[in-house]
């Protein structure tokens, strides 16, 4: 089903695979039999129409969801025993903003999964959570509850989260939405800078014209894998829709987005 | 009904005055105080207990909205204590808990099935656990008072709760389902805290969300279960979430709304045991019950910042400040008129600047002259501001003027566009954004419509120049 595989992928183990991978609600399926091998050090995005199972990609691969069929691996190992290698950020909308905690408290939820039962959280994990605010641009906010902040801010403590949980692989699930201009900017800084120090990243994204600038490879989704490689190579209009199966709207922002390449 | 009702009142008034002549009202508080009575020791351990841990669980049930699904289990536990009787054939607390536990767990597990294998959802899943369970228990208790034999007396009082009932084995039940509750929260704090805010990143940061959930609702059906006796199955769903709803509503933090729970569930029992005992051991839960939610009537009222009276203060307050700075800018404006040749201006002119009624300007220049901003209304209908109010006027005109020329200069709207919203902003801009509004506008001398913008500076050094006198003019340069 892939059009191409990667040249650059390494000959070490992936980050992720998936063989076979099927997730189905009520007996109807939403992803179905999804092969991926995504190479190490790599920034990914996952772009597909709403629907196309992209959430339910990201939620099975992580064990929430129970698998119908197929496997995944974590750098070569099952989900269960990867998970401190793995970080998580959330679609915003799934949590209650109103819920009595700090700031500071959510980024310190990054530290837990590494931390154990029973054991609290030190002056270490606090001083790297203070490092991750920081990085975020969020540091002056530490101490606030976290209802009062805005969409971007909101999305900036999540991505805080998920630095503080220093994973290897990350899945991010649409980071940029409901974002300013200058937050994305200051969210793409730091997900290249990740990157750049060799950690992969998976993010679902919804805007065609920004992928291409983002990303380094493309997974395009909908129900099935309909194909992953370097951007260049499988951002074109064929591929596209494809994906998104001749939507008129979607389809005039893609000739919008790649005037370049008519 | 509500004529049957107003029949039985009289009676039932006459009966508790008569009580109270009996005895005395200090005997009693002190008899209840003392802990002198073994039954009221009881009845007070059991009320701290269940209020503790009825605030620690409720807590994680608001801030997880399963406030209902805990009204559902506490109502579901009733038909488990009947059957738990039938089968020992007397108030056995162990035998009652079993199956108030097990039915709780059949009723949980009801209301998952429902939910997942028809198209019904929670909230009547619930509702429809809730009735049947519930009707069945009531059901049942009602045929065991009709059996012949068998201690069966205070089995009634599972439904409304009678804390003095409570047997030494029962309050070691309370106790221990207290010390359990306690320890889960305080040992497992930070795994609880996070899969109640995001599930999802907790199972993926491999936390056991499930088991988590599990400890959770095993803690609180024995908590329930044990609270039954003391508060009865009908009420045990509010002691948990009243409580904690009040001490979501002080404050914002997780670790001080358990606290809070905690002490008004204590309060609320203690409350609820004694107004119990005062009136010869009537049912202990409603009283509880009453109790703590006159604590949530009282955080809805008066909190801090949540509060509806605070709130409606402070909208009071910045109401009356924003009518200050308007009579205020009005007086400004009619001095200006004059080119502020006279210091007083007359109610008249006021009211006029206003397009008020000169009655209202007169009670607008009234409160100004109560916040000491301007003199008394004197012999001829005149006022004259006081320094204070006079900067305060020149402040307002001043921020009005300059917003407008920013609207005009930096934002290109018309000079006639640009009023209405000076109008908003003139009361909110602070100090810092209008230094920032005169830099940016290179201290401007002239608003849009050409009248001249009075500057702070100025007005400072001519009020410590001549503090005797009140201020003639704001202006950067000295008028003609």
């Amino acid at each position: 089903m892939n059009s191409s595989t990667s040249p650059s992928a390494p000959s070490a183990v992936p980050a992720l695979e998936t063989h076979d991978l099927t997730v189905a609600y009520h007996k109807k399926p939403v992803i179905y039999g999804v092969d991926v091998s995504i190479p190490a050090g790599k920034l990914i995005g996952i772009i597909g129409p709403n629907g196309g199972g992209k959430s339910t990609l990201i939620k099975a691969v992580l064990g929430m969801l129970p698998l119908t069929g197929g496997w995944v691996k974590i750098f070569g190992e099952p989900q269960e025993r990867a998970r401190r290698r793995v970080g998580y950020v959330p679609q915003r909308e799934s949590v209650d903003w109103d819920f009595p905690v700090s700031v500071m408290d959510v980024v310190l939820m990054g530290r837990y999964g590494r931390l154990g039962l029973l054991r609290r959280p030190g002056r270490a994990d606090r001083e790297m959570a203070r490092h991750c605010l920081d990085r975020v641009k969020m540091l002056p906010y530490a101490d606030r509850q976290i209802s009062n902040l805005s969409g971007g801010q909101q999305q900036r403590v999540f991505l805080a989260r998920a630095l503080a949980q220093d994973s290897e692989l990350y899945f991010m699930d649409e980071p940029f939405a409901g974002v300013d201009a200058a937050t994305e900017a200051s969210i793409i800084e730091v997900l290249h800078e990740l990157r750049d120090r060799g950690r992969t990243l998976l993010v679902v994204h919804h805007d065609l014209p920004t992928a291409q600038r983002y990303f380094d490879m493309l997974l395009l989704l909908n129900m099935r894998v309909v194909a992953f490689g370097p951007t260049s190579e499988v951002f074109n209009y064929e591929l596209l829709q494809r994906t998104y199966g001749g939507r008129l709207t979607i389809l005039s922002e893609v000739a919008a987005a790649m005037p370049e390449r008519r | 009904m509500f004529v049957m009702a107003c029949a039985l009142v009289p009676e039932l008034h006459a009966a508790k005055i008569g009580e109270i002549s009996e005895t005395s009202l200090g005997g009693q508080v002190v008899r209840f105080l003392s802990l002198r009575d073994p039954v009221v020791r009881a009845a007070v351990i059991g009320a701290v207990l269940l209020g503790v841990s009825c605030g620690l669980l409720g807590s994680f049930l608001v801030v997880r909205k399963l406030a209902l699904a805990g009204d559902a289990l506490a109502h579901a536990v009733l038909p488990g204590l009947a059957l738990g009787y039938l089968w020992a054939m007397t108030k056995d607390p162990i035998a009652m808990a079993i199956g108030a536990v097990a039915a709780g767990v059949l009723g949980t597990t009801a209301v998952t099935w429902i939910k997942e294998t028809t198209h019904i959802k929670e909230d009547s899943a619930l509702g429809l656990v809730l009735g049947a369970f519930y009707a069945l228990g009531i059901a049942l208790i009602t045929m065991i008072q009709g059996l012949p034999g068998g201690n069966k007396s205070g089995l009634d009082k599972f439904l409304f709760g009678q804390a003095a009932a409570l047997s030494s084995a029962d309050l070691w039940l309370v106790g221990g389902v207290a010390l359990v509750g306690g320890l889960v929260v305080l040992l497992l704090y930070k795994e609880l805290v996070t899969s109640s805010f995001d599930p999802g990143f907790a199972q993926a940061a491999g936390l056991p969300v499930r088991a988590l959930q599990a400890v959770l609702m095993v803690v609180l059906a024995c908590a329930v279960v044990t609270g039954l006796q003391a508060v009865g199955a009908v009420l045990m769903a509010a002691m948990l979430i009243t409580p904690a709803a009040a001490a979501y509503l002080l404050t914002d933090r997780m670790p001080r709304m358990l606290a809070l729970a905690s002490g008004f569930g204590v309060f609320a029992g203690l409350l609820g045991a004694f107004l119990s005992f005062m009136r010869s051991n009537l049912p202990t839960g409603p009283f509880m019950v009453v109790a703590a939610s006159a604590v949530f009537a009282a955080a809805f009222l008066f909190a801090p910042r949540h509060g509806v009276v605070p709130r409606w203060w402070r909208t009071h307050r910045r109401r009356s400040r924003i009518r200050d700075e308007n009579t205020l800018k009005a007086v400004y404006q009619v001095r200006e008129e004059s080119d502020f040749a006279d210091e007083r201006v007359t109610v008249e002119d006021v009211a006029r600047r206003l397009r008020e009624s000169v009655p209202e300007a007169r009670r607008r220049l009234a409160a100004l002259s109560a916040a000491s901003f301007a003199s008394p209304i004197d012999a001829e209908d005149r006022v004259s501001l006081h320094p204070e109010g006079w900067l305060r006027a020149c402040a307002v005109v001043r921020n009005h003027r300059l917003w407008e020329l920013y609207l005009t200069h930096s934002a290109h709207y018309a000079a006639d566009h640009v009023h209405d919203d000076a109008e908003v902003i003139e009361h909110v801009l602070g100090e810092d954004t209008v230094r920032q509004l005169e830099r940016l506008l290179d201290f401007p001398e002239r608003d849009p419509h050409g009248k001249l913008i009075p500057s702070l500076a100025d007005l400072q050094r001519s009020l410590s120049l001549h503090p005797e006198r009140p201020v003639a003019t704001g202006y950067r340069q000295p008028l003609p």
